[in-house]
């Protein structure tokens, strides 16, 4: 497959195997394999990412995740419940009463409950890693576009609004220096009335010109359903919802009758998704070149199930196999099919077909002038 | 009925909050496959016009209509916008406000996936539209990073791909540079020559689209609509280009409207006029006749002030004094952006330069530079502090400000009082003029020694009525009351105080600004892009002005695309490109040499000096008398 052209793989087939990745790690504390898991999606990421701009924010997530980690150790150092042997450091510590037992301020800190906070927070680094590997390898706006087509206009106007962010930001700055040449330098709460006014005009204008636009090249035109249709429409979703939302309630909750829980939320589940669907055929909109779902998609979302479904099955057989034996402290054991089921996920950075060149891009015309001048 | 594209039967327009129709009992016809241009004042419902066309009024706006539109049978009574996407395309003035997507293939595609066309046929559709566009390298690349021109092909694009039947553009070359303007107007054609397709273009710059036109239609500003054909409309039309204006001049019969058809016409104006020229020259010098070509720093349009009137003329006060001295100005922006590269410019008083280039070139980066308020990211701006009391050296009642005396003498006395107070905390003796840097004075300072108006002038408005702008730009600029107010009535007379900034006109918001910064009589004025949707009315009453400031002392700079503007208002011409300045020089000099700048007049009269109807006036009736 990997003999295929250069295509981008479907956005959720990415985040299919992200979430597969995360589960997988999220039943171990065995640094071994939460390293080897955060190595594999780097790997993938390294191999598949795009070039767009959010496929460079992979970076952040790391360091997001390192955050946590050494946050996770320094809380366990100040207040965390101290247990172990091996003496790292003293601290004067606080005794507490016994209401507050499991908070311990200060005191001395062992080398196991030390190596044991650190563990914990790598693994929700890892899992953090894994969302943002979905993030970097996944065009968002790809998968806004690749919804259900009863739910495209509220991902227009979700894609609309985002845009609209920096362009704010551009007006308020412009609005700010404009000001300047009237001589007025203030800052803070009393620029607010001189700046915000022309900004939300702005703003206002521009939102009516796009809205404009949008209507006279057809947006929202769809929606022909004869009425019953709609009628129908909108039962089954409601009902859906709310068979959804009840059977919520009843996996979470123990001591709900059993008929309460996942039946329910099935049924809920399917007649949200028949009235999706229901919506969508009076939709006369299709989508420009499409995201094709083929054998890589499958491929993808594969791999991250079988990485999930490894590291599950071992954690109900052996799940001594996937913790860090902190007592007594020992080098944590190598379970060989975790191992395989980590490395499976590892199989779409070369399975996978490679993104596409970034495009060639114009050199800029001298250059760009200053914020909201397109002149 | 089969052949009308468009068709308005009666239609009278009432916008919400207004009792006046915009338009009145309006009947009009365009034919399929016509090119139409609509010309009319700002304000007169141009644009209300080409939003009953699509439906967007009342749909959209609200408002009354009644009457019938009906395109190509389909009634906008019945019609929403949204019902008519596959019949009409629409392309506003500013493309970029349009875009839904952020690429331009995706652009292009986004109407089609409305209209819900097969993917096969829209993949076909946005090549084809592409090559048609001559726009395919730039597929993948995002639409804020395209030139102006790029941005509105790609809006055409966008609504070519849905194989609209009509077509309406409300001002698509307004924002744009000669050349992006030429690119947009070609494919305008390039629509109606080849594909059939009806096109209807709004535009106030009639002399960019007039030759092209099929029919015209008139909109006054009382609402009623005449329709014609261009030669026949343009006998008595309020709207001219220039070429017509000088076949009304020389009294052509059928009016030229184009350069080609001028010049045919022209033989004989042009011996006359070449027969003005003094004896022995054999080259034109330009309108500065009082100095010979080639020696020094021209001094402007003599030929243009009525003799008599003492307007700085003398060479070497012109030399001496230089109002704003820049030195190696780069400015420089985060993505490794050089917007300005190394830039040296003297600005003299009594001057009005005129600042062009494409779009993007850095013409605005500069001018925001130059006043202080903008990034500098190395480089040197001094500018001359006039001495106390240099307000009263203009001399009142020049051509640009006839009939405003006491307006003139009004902001003489202005700058006395607000240059003693800013000298007073700094210690200047008031004897001798000395430099300053505007970057480093308070901003209350600099704005009354380099003034600004910049390209969304709106921006430096944000009170309700146009009387407490004015009273608020008194006390910011610490004049006596009324000061703001009387300089608005000379340049835009007849403003209601009560009403709101936002309610205004283009001109007339123009004017409001441009009399807030001149409240503070700056020595040197700064406008980027005034003339972007002014009417020729407005035009002229701004040229009017500046020639006025220029008169009594002032350094004006304008950026603007618009050269038949250059070519009635500005002495100097500096001509960037990336970031430099490829030409610098007299605005006849400059302007006639070259063939994206040179104006109307000069194309027919070439190689002659004269660049507006008024040089051609002026040249014969000298001659006359």
């Amino acid at each position: 497959m990997s003999t295929t052209l250069p295509r981008a793989v479907h956005p959720a087939a990415w985040w299919g195997w992200a979430v597969g990745m995360a589960v997988a790690v999220s039943t171990t504390n065995n640094p071994i394999l939460l390293l080897l898991a955060l190595a594999v999606v780097a790997l993938v990421v390294a191999n598949r990412r795009g070039s767009s701009p959010w496929a460079r924010a992979f970076r952040l997530y790391l360091w997001l995740g390192l955050f946590i980690i050494v946050v996770r150790v320094v809380l366990h150092v100040l207040v965390g419940l101290k247990f172990g042997t091996i003496v790292v450091l003293t601290l004067p510590g606080v005794t507490l009463p016994s209401w507050a037992a499991g908070i311990e301020l200060g005191g001395t800190v062992y080398l196991e409950g030390l190596v044991g906070a650190a563990v914990l927070g790598l693994r929700l680094a890892v899992i953090i890693a894994c969302i943002g590997a979905a993030n970097a390898l996944a065009n968002p706006k790809r998968l806004l576009r690749s919804l259900p087509s009863a739910l495209h206009e509220i991902g227009s106007a979700v894609v609309v609004s985002v845009s609209v962010a920096p362009q704010l930001a551009e007006s308020v700055q412009r609005v700010r220096r404009a000001r300047q040449l009237r001589g007025d330098t203030s800052r803070g709460i009393r620029s607010v009335p001189s700046v915000a006014l022309p900004v939300l005009e702005d703003t206002l204008e521009r939102s009516l010109l796009l809205a404009a636009a949008m209507d006279s090249r057809g947006y929202g035109r769809a929606g022909a359903a004869p009425r019953p249709h709609r009628f129908v429409t909108g039962t089954v979703t409601l009902a859906g919802l709310l068979a959804s939302a009840v059977g919520i309630y009843g996996v979470l909750d123990t001591t709900t009758p059993a008929l309460m829980g996942t039946p329910t939320l099935l049924i809920g589940l399917l007649l949200s998704g028949l009235g999706l669907w229901l919506g969508g055929r009076h939709v006369e909109r299709s989508t420009y070149r499409p995201d094709p779902w083929r054998g890589a998609e499958w491929l993808t979302v594969g791999c991250g199930a079988a990485a999930a479904a490894a590291l599950v099955t071992l954690s109900r057989t052996s799940p001594d196999q996937l913790a860090m034996p902190l007592t007594p402290l020992s080098f944590p054991p190598l379970p060989l099919a975790a191992v395989l089921g980590l490395l499976v996920g590892a199989l779409p950075a070369y399975l996978t077909p490679e993104p596409p060149r970034p495009a060639p891009r114009v050199p800029r015309r001298g250059a760009r002038e200053e914020v909201g001048a397109s002149g | 009925m089969a052949d009308s594209a468009i068709s308005l039967s009666q239609v009278s327009v009432t916008l919400p909050l207004s009792t006046q129709p915009v338009l009145r009992d309006v009947d009009l016809t365009i034919a399929e496959g016509e090119l139409a241009l609509v010309v009319g004042r700002t304000g007169s419902g141009k644009s209300t016009l080409l939003g009953a066309m699509c439906g967007r009024v009342p749909h959209f706006t609200g408002g009354t209509l009644t009457g019938h539109v009906r395109l190509h049978g389909r009634d906008t009574r019945d019609h929403r916008p949204r019902d008519l996407a596959d019949l009409v395309g629409v392309v506003g003035q500013d493309p970029l406000a349009g875009f839904v997507t952020d690429t331009v293939e995706e652009e292009l595609a986004y109407g089609m996936e409305q209209l819900g066309l097969p993917a096969a046929t829209m993949r076909k559709r946005v090549e084809e539209t592409l090559d048609l566009l001559g726009i395919a390298e730039l597929r993948d690349v995002a639409l804020r990073e395209l030139s102006g021109g790029q941005q509105q092909r790609v809006a055409i694009g966008s609504v070519l791909t849905a194989h609209p039947r009509v077509i309406l553009l409300d001002e698509p070359t307004s924002a744009l540079d000669p050349t992006g303007a030429e690119e947009v107007l070609a494919t305008i054609t390039r629509l109606v020559h080849d594909l059939a397709v009806t096109v209807v273009v709004a535009e106030h710059r009639v002399e960019r689209v007039l030759h092209y036109a099929d029919t015209v239609v008139h909109v006054s500003p009382s609402g009623e609509v005449r329709s014609g054909l261009p030669s026949q409309l343009m006998v008595d039309s309020d709207i001219a280009s220039p070429v017509v204006e000088l076949g009304r001049y020389a009294g052509w019969s059928p009016l030229p409207l184009s350069v080609r058809d001028a010049r045919r016409a022209a033989r004989g104006l042009r011996a006359r006029l070449t027969a003005t020229l003094p004896p022995g020259q054999d080259r034109p010098i330009g309108r500065s006749t009082h100095t010979p070509p080639g020696q020094d720093r021209p001094i402007g349009r003599s030929t243009h002030t009525p003799p008599g009137q003492d307007r700085p003329l003398g060479r070497s006060t012109r030399t001496l004094d230089v109002a704003l001295t820049a030195r190696d100005v780069v400015v420089r922006y985060p993505g490794d952006v050089l917007a300005v590269a190394g830039i040296d410019l003297d600005l003299h008083p009594g001057e009005v330069t005129a600042v062009m280039g494409r779009n993007g070139c850095g013409k605005s980066s500069l001018l925001w530079a130059l006043q202080g308020s903008g990034t500098l990211t190395s480089g040197s701006v001094r500018a001359t502090r006039p001495p106390t009391g240099t307000g009263t050296t203009g001399t009142a009642g020049t051509a640009g400000t006839a009939g405003t005396t006491s307006t003139t003498s009004t902001t003489s006395t202005t700058s006395t009082t607000s240059t003693t107070s800013t000298t007073g905390t700094t210690g200047t003796t008031g004897t001798a003029s000395e430099t300053v840097e505007p970057r480093n004075l308070p901003a209350g300072e600099r704005r009354s020694l380099v003034g600004m108006v910049p390209q969304t002038a709106a921006d430096l408005l944000y009170l309700d009525t146009v009387g407490g702008e004015c009273e608020q730009a008194d006390r910011e600029s610490g004049v006596a009351g009324g000061t703001c107010w009387r300089l608005l009535e000379a340049v835009a007379p007849g403003i209601p105080a009560q009403q709101h900034p936002r309610d205004l006109s283009e001109g007339q918001k123009l004017a409001l600004v441009l009399a807030v910064q001149l409240t503070a009589d700056p020595t040197v004025l700064l406008l980027d892009e005034p003339t972007r949707g002014l009417d020729p009315t407005a035009k002229a009453a701004l040229s009017r002005v500046l020639r006025g400031l220029a008169a009594r002392g002032r350094s004006v700079v304008v950026s603007t695309h618009d050269v038949e503007f250059v070519a009635e208002c500005s002495d100097r011409v500096v001509v960037m490109a990336a970031g430099e300045v490829v030409a610098d020089g007299p605005t006849t000099e400059v302007v006639v040499s070259s063939p994206a700048f040179a104006p109307q007049v000069s194309k027919v009269t070439a190689p002659g000096p004269w660049l507006t109807v008024d040089d051609v006036r002026m040249a014969l009736a000298g001659v006359a008398s």
